[in-house]
This record gives structure tokens, sequence and C-alpha cells, in this order.
């Protein structure tokens, strides 16, 4: 386990390895589906994005509504296919780091590669455990997506591992 | 006959809908923990630590364990014994919409697929009645996320393909699935029937209990086999490598046409988030 601090230097970032596992601490934007195309939507009308991007970390994940006392409900990651259309423009403005799970597309990775930018992917099914890491929660940008909304975390000790490099290796079976 | 009040189904299906998503079967517990020791990849290793240590925080605090709480899907049998004088979809969406809005559960449905406005309350759940011989309700209940679901096929092969074209389509539907349906799987494989009864009695194979195998001995002798084929195709949890890909294997089989052999793959993620009840109400 390496334990690295958000966002991620360049230098770092480069330096990850497939199949290296981390443990994050510091800020990261959730999104999913909506709020990603409301985001690609925005940079096609040439408006700003609702945050800053530049060397930025997404994590997918749509949490379930936080019970009295709680910072936030059950927020384990979902299917990053889905995201891969969006992926690209949002890399091009400078997002780095991507959180979810499961495998990508190759347009997706030669994004990736160009970008020298990381996918990263966490468990899923475990979003109870991970609500553990998440020790501050704010409203960023669409709240009428409710779970969809764009939110700010920040993570302490959040689990990864790296399943794309930014040199294009992949960890999972083919 | 017996009678059934309107509001004690309604709150008996509301409690097991928000224990369904906190509270992970136990024998899925122990399967994942066997699983576990038998190991060798170090990452696949701690995959499974973690799915093991989230479902006793989930249990500990009563939260869901995990945030795609699904639809609410819905197998009723009720006996012939049972008298109702309410709509039996209606109140069970009564108890999909408290449930939802109570337990700090996800509203995950919208409104139409296109138009994709959030109904705001989970509803309407997914339920199948049918009639049994019985004096009570049956209630089986699963929080089906789309992950593994949208991950789910079926296929209409014709009869010549026979069981070696149901193993490839099941090996295929697994191997294109790969890490997004959340494996380790439970995989509910329908055969036979038709367009329609196919995929449904794959969806009712993932509600069988884990230690049930098929009475047929051809169904039983398919699950033996799939289950050993899938776990050497090196998917592994969650798509990283590994000798855990699935944890069961449930085939359900009902007769044909001469002309058809359907076949559909339900894939269950290993949040398998599973319950039954048993309602009798008061002798009437």
């Amino acid at each position: 386990m390496i334990r690295l601090n958000l966002p991620l230097t360049d230098e770092v970032r480069i330096s990850l390895n497939a199949g290296d596992q981390l443990l994050l601490t510091g800020y990261l934007y959730t999104g999913r589906d909506a709020a990603h195309k409301l985001m690609v939507e925005s940079i096609q009308a040439k408006q700003p994005l609702p945050m800053p991007i530049q060397g930025e970390s997404i994590y997918y994940t749509g949490p379930t509504p936080a019970k009295p006392g709680f910072v936030i409900g059950s927020c384990g990651p979902t299917s990053s296919y889905r995201m891969d259309v969006y992926s690209i423009p949002l890399m091009e403005k400078g997002l780095k780091v991507m959180i979810g799970k499961g495998p990508r597309s190759d347009e997706f990775i030669q994004s990736l590669i160009k970008n020298q930018a990381v996918y990263l992917v966490t468990t899923g099914g475990i979003g109870a455990l991970l609500s553990k890491r998440v020790k501050k929660m704010e409203i960023i940008a669409f709240p009428h997506l409710q779970s969809e909304a764009i939110y700010r975390l920040f993570v302490e000790d959040f689990p990864v591992i790296v399943a794309y490099d930014s040199k294009g290796n992949v960890l999972f079976s083919k | 006959m017996r009678k059934i009040e309107r509001k004690n189904l309604v709150d008996a299906i509301e409690k097991m809908i928000i224990d369904a998503n906190m509270n992970l079967d136990l024998k899925m517990v122990i399967r994942l923990k066997l699983a576990m020791e038998k190991e060798n990849s170090p990452v696949a290793k701690s995959i499974l630590s973690e799915i093991i240590e989230n479902q006793d925080i989930a249990r500990d605090q009563s939260i869901p364990m995990c945030q795609d709480t699904g639809v609410a899907v819905f197998f009723v049998d009720i006996g012939n014994q049972i008298f109702l004088d309410f709509n039996l979809e209606d109140a069970i969406n009564e108890s999909v919409r408290n449930a939802y809005n109570n337990g700090y559960l996800r509203k995950s449905v919208v409104n139409h697929p296109l138009e994709r406005k959030n109904t705001m309350d989970n509803t309407p759940a997914i339920i199948h009645i049918k009639q049994v011989i019985s004096d009570n309700i049956c209630v089986l209940m699963a929080a089906k996320g789309a992950g593994s679901e949208n991950m789910s096929a079926m296929k209409m092969l014709t009869p010549s393909a026979g069981r070696q074209g149901i193993i490839d389509f099941v090996l295929k539907t697994v191997i294109d699935a790969g890490g997004r349906a959340c494996p380790p799987i439970i995989i509910g494989l329908g055969i036979g029937g038709n367009f329609e009864k196919v995929t449904e009695i794959a969806k009712e194979a993932i509600f069988r209990d884990l230690d049930d195998q098929a009475i047929n001995p051809i169904d039983r002798a398919l699950e033996i086999d799939l289950l050993e084929q899938v776990n050497n195709l090196d998917i592994g949890p969650m798509g990283l490598k590994g000798n855990t890909t699935c944890i069961a294997v449930k085939v359900n089989s009902y007769p044909c046409h001469i002309a058809s052999l359907p076949v559909a793959v339900n894939i269950q993620c290993h949040a398998a988030r599973h319950k039954e009840i048993i309602l009798r109400g008061e002798l009437i």
C-alpha cells in the first residue's frame, strides 16, 4: 500500500504502475452519468465547468442519502465504461485521475495515454466501508441531480488500485 | 380462509427491503470467506477481504452495503386460502416507497427510459405474482443493482446448439461482463420456455437458496460444469484476475417449442441482497 496525497503531482502520477495499491488522502469530486453529460455540454457550449478540473480527480459514485449524524451514505464506485465518451473531452480539459470500477474502451485508453492521466479502481459493492473514509462532503453543482450531483469529498486513506497507468498498462484480465 | 391486513403486509415488506440492503445472507458471507482462503492472488485476496469487512460495517451500523440499492424485485406466491381486500401490487409499491425513504436508500428509478426523471421513491417495483396451493403468502425480494443487471443477456438459440451452445453463451456473457458485474457473481441461468419465460426463470434462479441444487439431473450437471468453467476464466474479484469469479450457478429449466432453445443469463453481483418472508394473517 502506497499512501498518497491528492491532487497527485505530475511526477507521482506518471510514476504509478498498473497493479499499485494506493491509499489516497485529499479532495475528490464525485460525478456519474448525468453530471458528466452536463459537464460535456458546458464544454461544447464553451461555458466554464462547475469546478476547476486541471490536475483534479473524479470519483464515479452516487451515494445513498446520509443517515443523521453520518457524513455520507454508502458510496461505492459505479461502472466506469458508461463515462468513457465523456471522459475524453474532460481529459482534454485537464482531468488527470478517474476512479470507478471495471474496464474501459480502447478510445478511452488512447486519450488517457495522450493526456498522461490514470484510471484507478476501487471495489464495487463496498460502499459502507468506503463511507468511513469520507470525512467531509459538500455540494458543488447540479443539486437537482440528487445523488448524481457533483459533490466535493475529503477522503482519508481511500483504497484504490491502479487499473490503467499513464503508459497504458492494463491490470484487468483479458 | 385467512385474511392478511394491508398495513401488516406493507410494514413487513418495508422491513424486509431495509433488512436486505444492510444484512448480507450469512451463507454468502461464509462462501466469500472460504473463497478468500483459497485465493492465490494478493489483489484478489485483498478485494475479498474488503467485501467481507464491508458487510460487517453495513450490518453493524445499519447502512446499505452498496450505494446501488437497486430496483426492488419481488416474486410473490399467494396461497389459495389467502384473502386480500386490497390490491397487492399497490401495497408492495407502498412498502417500496416507505423503505427507500425511511431506510435512507438511494432512489434509482426513472419514470421513462428516455425522459429519465427520477420517480423519487424508487417505485415502481418489478412484481411477479403467482397463485399456489397454501395458506400463506411467501414474498421473495431482491434489491437488484444495475451493474450486474446491465451485463445480463438472453438469446434464442436453435435446438442444434444444444448443451455446448448454452455453455458457450454463458461463458461469453461472463467474459463480456468482466469486472463490470462486480464479481464474484452468482449466475442465474434460464433455459427453455419462450422469449419472456426464460428471462423470468433466470431471474428466479438467482433468488434460490445458495445451498439449493437443481433437482433435474441435466440442470444439476450444468450447474456443476459451469461453476468450474467460469472459475477457470481467471476473471477474478472485480475482474482483476483470480480464481473466484463465481460463487454459485443456479439453473432453472422449462419446456419449450420444438424449434426453440431460449437461454437467459441473469447475473447477480456479490452484494446479493435477497430476503424471504412468509405472512399467514388471521383465520376468518
